[in-house]
């Protein structure tokens, strides 16, 4: 039944379908004719979305296609009034020639044949027997017009006279039938008329018509006519009838004409508004290139400027804005390029005269044993604040390099689960001097992902560095875990947490949990800030949760393939059911059998 | 004998501690500020390991090491204050053995300057084989046929490490630690440069080295010939 439902369109079919009958015949029709009707239904799906396509992408077929249709439509209505118009312009002129002939006739065969018309018929008199007079007044009315071809004659014997058997109701020549031909509106009217008349010359039975169809003998419809009828005297009625022939002709040679005309206009027109439509389309259609392959990196694409019209405006408008965007873009990476110059120059010129300070520190560090106690405590001072201001001045330049734009990946396939354990090294020394371990919950197969080594190292190294910092000697967990799309690690501590807000704060620059709170591990403050950075180079994602007194979650999630859109993080972010109910059965994606348990170092 | 420096370096202040921390440590060095006169005073001076900053007055840092690379295989070490890889692949291209990034522990600048010249300890006799290569080890010389190769010492340790051992493939952090006498992890770049400079040496044809093997993904073996 799904396939009735993608036919809604065509009602008929379905009723067809949906009818018992309808089912009986698709039930018996033969396998192949089954097939194809299915072929053709699918041929005509196939076509009709494709017209579909095509109207919705291309203007040009849209105008063409309307100009086509109502082109096609404008046409047949003029044309049906034109041939309507002709048509009874004909019929009129028809009417007054056959009214005139069928007067002259009347008033012909009355003044030639008046003795014989005028009395009432006979049955036995030789001369004034109906068939007889009747026989005279339509040869009479016959002659009287000279162009015998065009019409035909019959002569009525109306009721009121001669009822003998001999008497017959009309004569007229064999090739047609009047009975059958004379409709009988027109007999009553006529009838009419002759009761009315009143002989007198003065007032002339006017002749009465109507349309008809032409019968022949054997009853076959010759086409369409015109009957006139006029009285001839009392006792017998004179019909002429005007078959359409000609006229018929005329009309379909019109319509012929008219239908020839209106086709070959109305695919002029469309050729016309496909040229027309072309003209400005082209133009519209090289700008959409041209902004396509401007938006694609391409800055010195430009458009033709022909003429002074509303497309040459068009192009103009759009190379000026491509100008302007090119020389904002060239003001940019000028700057950029001045930023990272300037950075390389810094980086330079204060990593020379550190290095001369480091080796000094160093040696008065080594000779300090045989200094005084304030020279030896000042040699390990500058020792030690030398290691941070070289870390400082590294974070710095980090930061200013993705700040200037300069910061490039340099993306490998790697396990990811690997690298955890390799950057844990500083946090686990840091954390058995606290009293805690690390926990490490990795899955067995290993997670390989698309990532810059040195980069995620860092990020690893900072938050792990992190938790255990503010762990407050507890265990930090680290779980690791991936789908088909990402890959994630969260570090998860038990110590002092984060206040509401600080999830955001934490990765600003400088920024410190606790102002008040010394700072232990010499930290520079711009860890989380360039670890961020960091994970955004690569498209993933760095977040952070905690509670005051209930620890922390640091999350990264990193695409598999670098640079890939993500959906979701393959761990949760946040504390997990298992320490909230104390069962085994975490909350996240991976089962527990998946992860390999706990390694713990140290 | 072993143990005379060349420092060549603009800056007056770091030349000067160079000088007071090479001298703790037994070597003896020479120095010179201008790029366009080292190589006229490594002639005259005759050292057994080049220090080099990268950015010099004068010619440039790149030059220098060329033009002393061009004339002798002494060991050079750079000292560099830049961190894109470029400078520093553009440096080892140019010749120099190791490298080490300014600011640099003193006592990480001694262990390098040591490796580079920690082969004064005489080697026993050896003649080993890859290929159509003949190298003697103790005499210092490689040889196709009659012809003699010409290598760097860096070089030639890292074609004899490679010789020692045909069947085994050598990673880049194993070969940096024979070679360069790097213990934890350093760069492996220093590798990959160095491998493809032996090859222009060694190999017949470059493009397809019979020699040094590439195996994918691990690092490096000596060819079966």
């Amino acid at each position: 039944m799904t396939a009735v439902s993608k036919l809604r369109q065509h009602y008929w079919i379905t009723a067809f379908r949906r009818s018992s009958f309808g089912r009986a015949v698709i039930r018996r029709l033969p396998g192949r004719v089954k097939r194809g009707l299915r072929a053709g239904r699918r041929w005509q799906r196939r076509a009709v979305a494709q017209l579909r396509t095509r109207w919705r992408r291309s203007l040009q077929f849209r105008v063409v296609s309307t100009t086509l249709v109502l082109c096609v439509l404008v046409i047949a209505v003029l044309g049906f009034f034109l041939v309507q118009t002709i048509a009874a312009g004909l019929l009129a002129s028809a009417e007054k020639s056959a009214t005139a002939q069928a007067a002259g006739g009347r008033s012909t065969v009355l003044g030639l044949s008046s003795v014989l018309v005028l009395q009432p018929p006979e049955a036995d008199s030789p001369t004034a027997n109906a068939p007889y007079v009747a026989q005279v007044a339509a040869r009479t009315a016959l002659e009287q017009g000279g162009s015998a071809g065009n019409y035909l004659v019959a002569v009525h014997l109306t009721d009121s006279g001669d009822t003998s058997s001999t008497a017959v109701p009309w004569v007229a020549e064999n090739t047609f039938s009047p009975s059958a031909t004379v409709p009988s509106d027109l007999l009553n009217k006529v009838g009419a008329e002759q009761l009315a008349e009143k002989y007198d010359n003065q007032n002339p039975a006017a002749p009465q018509y109507e349309p008809t169809t032409l019968v022949g003998n054997n009853g076959q419809s010759l086409g369409p006519a015109l009957a006139v009828g006029v009285p001839l005297g009392p006792y017998y009625q004179l019909y002429y009838v005007y078959p359409f022939t000609s006229e018929q002709a005329f009309l379909l040679l019109v319509q012929r004409v008219l239908v020839g005309a209106g086709l070959a206009l109305a695919v002029l027109l469309a050729a016309i508004a496909s040229l027309v439509t072309r003209w400005v389309v082209l133009p519209v259609r090289h700008a959409a290139q041209a902004a396509q392959r401007l938006s694609a990196g391409h800055l010195e694409e430009r458009m033709r400027v022909l003429g002074v019209d509303d497309l040459a405006a068009l192009a103009t408008s759009f190379n000026e804005m491509a100008s302007s965007l090119q020389g904002k873009l060239r003001e940019l990476e000028e700057l950029s390029k001045v930023q990272r110059q300037f950075v390389s120059d810094v980086s330079h010129e204060l990593r020379t005269p550190l290095a001369t300070i480091k080796m000094a520190a160093d040696l008065l560090f080594e000779s300090r044993a045989g200094l005084d106690r304030g020279p030896a405590r000042s040699a390990e001072l500058l020792q030690s604040q030398l290691e941070r201001f070289e870390t400082l001045l590294v974070d710095l330049l980090e930061i200013s390099r993705y700040d200037a734009g300069a910061a490039t990946l340099d993306a490998d396939l790697v396990d990811v689960c690997d690298l955890v354990r390799g950057s844990a090294d500083d946090a686990q020394q840091l954390a058995e001097r606290r009293g805690g371990r690390i926990e490490f919950r990795l899955p067995a197969t290993g997670c390989f992902a698309e990532v810059d080594r040195r980069r995620v190292e860092r990020i690893l190294r900072n938050i792990l560095v992190n938790a255990v910092e503010h762990g407050e000697g507890k265990d930090v967990v680290v779980t690791t875990a991936m789908d088909n799309d990402a890959v994630a690690v969260s570090v998860r501590d038990y110590g002092v947490g984060l206040r509401p807000g600080d999830d955001q704060q934490v990765f600003e620059r400088f920024w410190r949990a606790d102002v008040s709170r010394a700072r232990t591990t010499g930290g520079t403050g711009l860890g989380l800030a360039i670890s961020l950075e960091d994970a955004h180079l690569h498209g993933g994602w760095l977040q952070a949760w905690g509670e005051r007194g209930k620890g922390s979650v640091f999350r990264l999630t990193l695409p598999k393939i670098a640079g890939q859109e993500l959906a979701g993080s393959p761990l949760p972010l946040g504390p997990d059911d298992t320490e909230l109910t104390g069962g085994s059965n975490g909350t996240g994606p991976f089962p527990t059998a998946k992860i390999t348990g706990t390694i713990s170092r140290g | 004998m072993k143990g005379r420096v060349l420092v060549v370096d603009d800056d007056a202040a770091l030349a000067e501690m160079l000088g007071i921390v090479l001298r703790g440590e037994g070597f003896e060095p020479t120095f010179v500020a201008d790029g366009d006169k080292a190589v006229e005073v490594f002639r005259d001076s005759r050292p057994d390991l080049v220090l080099l900053d990268l950015m010099l007055p004068g010619s440039d840092g790149i030059d220098v090491c060329r033009q002393i690379r061009a004339e002798s295989g002494v060991p050079i070490v750079m000292l560099t204050a830049k961190t894109d890889t470029v400078d520093v692949v553009l440096g080892l291209e140019s010749g120099a053995d190791d490298y080490i990034m300014k600011p640099f522990k003193s006592k990480e600048l001694v262990a390098r300057v040591r490796a580079r010249l920690r082969r004064t300890d005489e080697p026993a006799p050896e003649m080993l084989q890859i290929g159509d290569i003949a190298i003697d080890v103790a005499g210092h010389s490689v040889k196709r046929g009659v012809e003699t190769l010409n290598l760097t010492p860096l070089e030639f340790d890292l074609l004899v490490a490679l010789a020692r051992k045909p069947r085994q493939v050598f990673t880049r952090e194993v070969l940096l630690e024979q070679v360069w006498g790097y213990r934890h992890a350093a760069d492996t770049r220093l590798v990959n440069v160095h491998v493809q400079r032996l090859r222009a040496k060694i190999e017949k044809d470059p493009e397809h080295p019979e020699i040094v093997v590439t195996v994918r993904g691990v690092g490096y073996k000596a060819g079966t010939g």
